[in-house]
């Protein structure tokens, strides 16, 4: 549990950041809360000859409330998600979700760009994101762009990141008054990935629904949406069990993960539709 | 100074003895943070050490080259099989007659095997050499079944080739390691053959491994201008230690000292010797420097000792009324690629054979066949005496079976087969003797407690609306009631490596009446600095909060077995009465002298000696140690101290009724424990508060075995459960709330009654979980079904029952 030799870097804004990227390549990353990247450095599955901090980075926090808009920089944490009074009434399904990841101790550390861009599959946020068509903002060499949620994930640990850029900044759109939230989150035990968990929007003829830890990405399925939004929670589930691809772990084999798969993802939209204007 | 105000009550209650909820003394320190544990000692030029592991479950090693770790600057030594094979330490004997490789000799035997020991500078450096380290392997077949290992070609050990005699008689494949036979098989084959009902099953006790919270560790610290050598360690058993590693070394063993300091949890895991700490001695011997070892995690659930593994296929026979006749079992044991089980020598299966549990069986027959794999070695008692929560777990399962095959309530089925009060000192078919017991009145007691009737009543409701489809939660109602066997224990048939498991207390009373106290076990979180105390100033009438226990330093502590198996209050605490006892006698001569009376003319009242007839004529412990220290008494000679070794009379007998009321979601598997009962007989409660705890904790320990902790492998050897994201520790969040309760029967043999109370939580939790879960789908149709108890398994359960539409 020894991490092997790395240089640390902590520049103060995000222009030197990017500039420690390029100068060291695929040597170097970026270490936000550093909850996901430091147990595998210490398990040296992840190594790396420049870890560049965030912290000392103050553009990248703060959470702006806009009335169409909520803007969350990158080095918010989840903690900061879940006490954050504006943040929980104009979106509440981000503090219901950052509440049943790992615990308290994790949650003062671990930050929402981290989660995001890390691309495990078995982070929370990223399909969550996907559920409210999230946008997130990079920063790199060439300046900055915009890649939505849904386009971002491309397999396990691999996302449409370039390695010089910096996830700096989340844009949501807030749902429209009317509309139901819910995550429903299946997991062995406190500080678990989960086996299952489905995040549900429903409401004003509008749907939308995504799925965690059930294919090497997040998952969301535009037919599942369609279908719940014309009111049919059969086609709904039906197409999302099309959609994900689990695979046999410690959780179980594939076909029980289908099942509960199905299970979170009725009880979500339950408790969206329960809570829909 | 000599209170007469006082009654002897309030006096009692001033010393904090016996039976007061005295607060921990150790907790001021281990709160603080100011504990002081093995990876806090920091010595000056101190090294470390650190393995390079095999990759492999079983493979050849074909090459191990160095070159490339011996380069980096600050790496001191790198240690192969090769360099210990000239010491004769490559291998080690185990406490189970068998021997293990300390690193790979040839060959390794099972993920995570220690192939390579480097020594560095600091933890870094050594952690990065062993990186560097090229070790060439050849793979083999691998066997981790234990009964496709015994079917198989592909001999495992190869160093025991041609070998039919094993530690405990002939074996019987080259895969086999014994066979151990108690009880009477034709009788019992008779009555089974006879009977009105026989219900079969088998019951797989799955590995799991004791995860203590400090994982294993020492520091190895040898003198060369004095010749002594200093082992830290986190020993159960530090004296065993010192005696292993004086008779593996070589080294005298007065040239030893084993000191075990504070010890976060040891749950078993902590008995046997570890190759690490043979390569840190062999280090500091030969570079003249301290050595560190300290495991990570996933070495401490890869290498260091696993428990349980064990198949046993049961037969219980019966009358059409219940009454039980008979009991069958054989056990396949898993024990991996060494016998390193960690059981008194005569007992390869440790205590297995008090698997007829609380019930009056009249003929039984047990066998076990233990078995090599290509996984860990170990087998240790993790929270339990040995193999008694395999025992309770198989006859409690083989209860609930039965009642399914009557059609019986279980509950019922327990009562009409319990040993009668009257029955005790019991002979059981398997050959204990039972020290006493009072089960029907605890039963009794556990099944008002919950309102067992009411939670039958709700249940069969619940039942009628599942089936209606207004639920999708089922209750189960699990019962156990279990008896131990603990306070290993007579000197006549228990030893480790040929030592007595006696033990030992001394006591030195001081001048001014207060006192220091050194047993020959030691504490891994059991509160014995607390409760000890408590046991001598009951016996003596020093208040508790003047007397210091010392503990786990070979050099003053008089000579024991250690702690596990229940055995410091049964075993240590029994000397520490009889030291405390003879204290006290000599205290009277010295009462006697100074009051000017006869011996006899004194009786004991609480804190004093005082005159019969004559209350107000005494003389208190104080004075009279005080006394002892300043008055040359004829025929006496000063001071006031004593020694005691105990050889228990025999074994002490626990028990227990644990009823645990669980609701459980049959689409996702997910349970939620919404009532548990613990009613604990241990005989004298000592500390009613360090009881409570150690019973939360041990409940807390069986819940994560019964729902989902294991230590499991793949097809490949592959350990899959090496971290504790997939290895399941309950936090607060998983664990209920509990409700203790207790009756008490004393142990008739035992100087204060005590019987030892920290494993019996974890012997009778696991099957209270694991029988709630069975018991919720036995109406519809469930017999068994086996542990861990997580949702995916839970969830095959009722998909297999036909639950999911």
């Amino acid at each position: 549990m020894i991490p092997a030799g790395f240089e640390y870097h902590r520049p103060g804004d995000i222009a030197s950041a990017i500039g420690i990227l390029q100068e060291h390549g695929d040597e170097a990353r970026v270490i936000a809360g550093g909850h996901s990247l430091i147990p595998m450095m210490k398990l040296r599955m992840a190594e790396m000859g420049h870890l560049v901090d965030l912290q000392a980075i103050d553009e990248l926090r703060g959470v702006e409330i806009g009335p169409e808009t909520v803007t969350l920089g990158a080095m918010v944490t989840q903690h900061e998600l879940i006490t954050h009074d504006g943040l929980t009434a104009a979106i509440p399904l981000i503090r219901e979700a950052a509440l049943q990841i790992a615990d308290p101790q994790v949650r003062y550390m671990g930050t929402v760009g981290g989660n995001v861009a890390n691309g495990d599959p078995g982070n929370d946020m990223p399909g969550l994101m996907q559920c409210l068509n999230a946008s997130f903002e990079l920063s790199g060499p060439d300046g900055n762009r915009s890649v939505a949620a849904r386009d971002f994930y491309e397999a396990a640990y691999f996302t449409a990141r370039e390695d010089e850029e910096i996830l700096t900044r989340i844009s949501i759109p807030v749902p429209g008054a009317g509309v139901g939230q819910a995550y429903e989150k299946q997991k062995r035990k406190i500080g678990d990935y989960a086996t299952a968990a489905a995040a549900v929007m429903v409401g004003n003829g509008t749907a939308s629904v995504a799925m965690t830890n059930l294919a090497d990405t997040p998952v969301w399925s535009e037919s599942a949406s369609t279908a719940l939004a014309g009111g049919n929670v059969d086609a709904c589930v039906t197409a999302m069990l099309d959609a994900i691809e689990p695979v046999e772990d410690n959780r179980g084999p594939v076909e029980f993960k289908k099942h509960v798969a199905a299970v979170m993802l009725r009880r979500a939209i339950d408790r969206a539709q329960s809570r829909a204007g | 100074m000599n209170d007469q105000t006082l009654t002897p009550e309030e006096r009692a209650t001033n010393l904090k003895g016996m039976g007061c909820a005295r607060k921990r003394v150790e907790d001021v320190r281990f709160t603080q943070g100011k504990g002081n544990y093995v990876d806090d000692i920091k010595l000056d030029g101190m090294l470390f050490g650190a393995f390079v592991r095999s990759p492999y479950a079983h493979a050849r090693v074909v090459s191990v080259n160095k070159e490339a770790a011996l380069a980096v600057p600050g790496v001191v030594a790198v240690l192969t099989a090769e360099d210990l094979a000239p010491l004769g330490l490559h291998w080690m004997p185990t406490l189970a007659g068998d021997k293990q490789m300390v690193l790979a000799d040839g060959k390794v035997l099972f993920q995570g095997q220690e192939v390579a020991y480097v020594v560095a500078e600091d933890r870094y450096i050594a952690a990065d050499a062993a990186e560097l380290v090229e070790v060439d392997y050849e793979e083999l077949p691998v066997l981790t079944d234990p009964f496709e290992a015994l079917k198989s070609d592909v001999v495992l050990r190869e160093d025991l080739a041609g070998q039919t005699e094993g530690a405990h008689g002939p074996r019987k494949h080259h895969n086999h390691i014994f066979t151990w036979e108690q009880g009477d098989k034709d009788a019992t084959e008779a009555v089974l053959g006879e009977a009105d009902v026989v219900a079969e099953e088998m019951v797989y006790y799955h590995r799991t491994h004791p995860c203590p919270l400090e994982t294993c560790g020492c520091v190895a610290s040898m003198d060369k201008v004095t010749g002594k050598l200093t082992l830290y360690g986190t020993f159960q058993a530090p004296h065993a230690i010192r005696t292993v590693v004086s008779l593996i070394s070589g080294l005298a063993e007065h040239n030893i000292r084993v000191i075990s300091p504070d010890i976060g949890g040891g749950f078993g895991n902590k008995v046997g010797a570890y190759a690490g700490y043979v390569c840190s001695v062999v280090a500091s011997i030969v570079t003249g420097q301290p050595v560190k070892w300290v495991e990570n995690r996933m070495e401490n659930l890869m290498a260091t000792a696993f428990a349980r593994d064990y198949w046993m296929q049961g037969k219980i026979a019966a009358t059409k009324e219940g009454k039980i006749t008979g009991l069958w079992c054989h056990t396949t044991a898993d024990h991996g690629g060494f016998d390193a089980c960690a059981d008194p020598s005569k007992f390869p299966a440790g205590f297995m054979n008090i698997c007829t549990g609380s019930y009056d069986i009249p003929t039984a027959y047990l066998a076990v066949d233990g078995v090599y794999t290509n996984k860990a070695p170990g087998g240790v008692a993790y929270r339990c005496s040995f193999r008694v929560t395999e025992a309770a777990y198989f006859i409690e399962r083989m209860i609930e079976v039965l009642a399914i095959k009557l059609n019986m309530d279980a509950a019922e089925l327990r009562r009409i087969n319990f040993i009668k009060a009257d029955q005790f000192p019991y002979q059981s078919a398997l050959g204990w003797e039972y020290d006493s017991g009072d089960y029907h009145t605890a039963w009794d007691k556990a099944l008002k407690a919950v309102d067992y009737d009411g939670l039958r009543a709700e249940q069969a409701q619940r039942i009628e609306e599942f089936k209606a489809g207004k639920t999708r939660k089922l209750l189960g109602i699990g019962l156990t009631h279990f008896t131990e066997i603990v306070g290993a224990g007579p000197v006549k048939n228990c030893d480790i490596l040929g030592m007595g498991m006696f033990d030992s207390c001394e006591i030195r009373i001081h001048p001014t009446g207060s006192a220091i106290a050194r047993i020959g076990a030691i504490s891994q979180g059991q509160g014995h600095a607390t409760t000890f105390a408590q046991i001598i100033a009951s016996e003596i009438g020093l208040p508790a909060d003047d007397i210091t226990l010392e503990e786990g330093d070979t050099d003053t502590a008089p000579y024991g077995l250690g702690t596990y198996g229940s055995r410091s209050t049964p075993v240590a605490g029994a000397a520490t009465a009889v030291a405390s006892r003879k204290i006290r006698a000599k205290a009277q001569m010295i009462a006697a002298y100074l009051l000017e009376v006869h011996d006899g003319d004194l009786e004991w009242d609480v804190d004093r000696f005082a005159v019969k007839g004559a209350p107000e004529r005494f003389k208190t412990m104080k004075e009279i140690a005080f006394a002892a220290y300043n008055q040359a008494i004829p025929g006496l000679e000063p001071g006031l101290e004593a020694v005691s070794y105990y050889d228990p009379p025999n074994m002490t007998y626990p028990f227990g009724a644990y009823i645990c009321v669980m609701e459980i979601d049959v689409d996702t598997g997910e349970w939620d424990v919404r009532k548990f009962y613990a009613l604990d007989d241990c005989g004298t409660r000592i500390n009613p508060m360090i009881i409570e705890g150690q019973v939360h904790g041990g409940v807390t320990e069986a819940l994560a075995i019964a729902m989902g902790q294991e230590i499991a492998y793949d097809e490949m050897g592959n350990v899959k459960t090496g971290t504790l994201m997939d290895f399941f520790i309950p936090t607060a969040w998983e664990t209920p709330n509990y409700t203790t309760d207790h009756t008490v029967t004393p142990s008739p043999h035992h100087p204060i009654g005590a019987k030892g109370v920290g494993e019996s939580p974890n012997v009778g939790g696991v099957p209270a979980f694991s029988n709630a879960v069975h018991d919720a789908f036995r109406p519809f149709g469930l017999v068994q079904s086996h542990m861990p108890h997580d949702h995916w398994r839970i969830w095959k359960i009722a998909n297999g029952l036909g639950m999911h539409g």
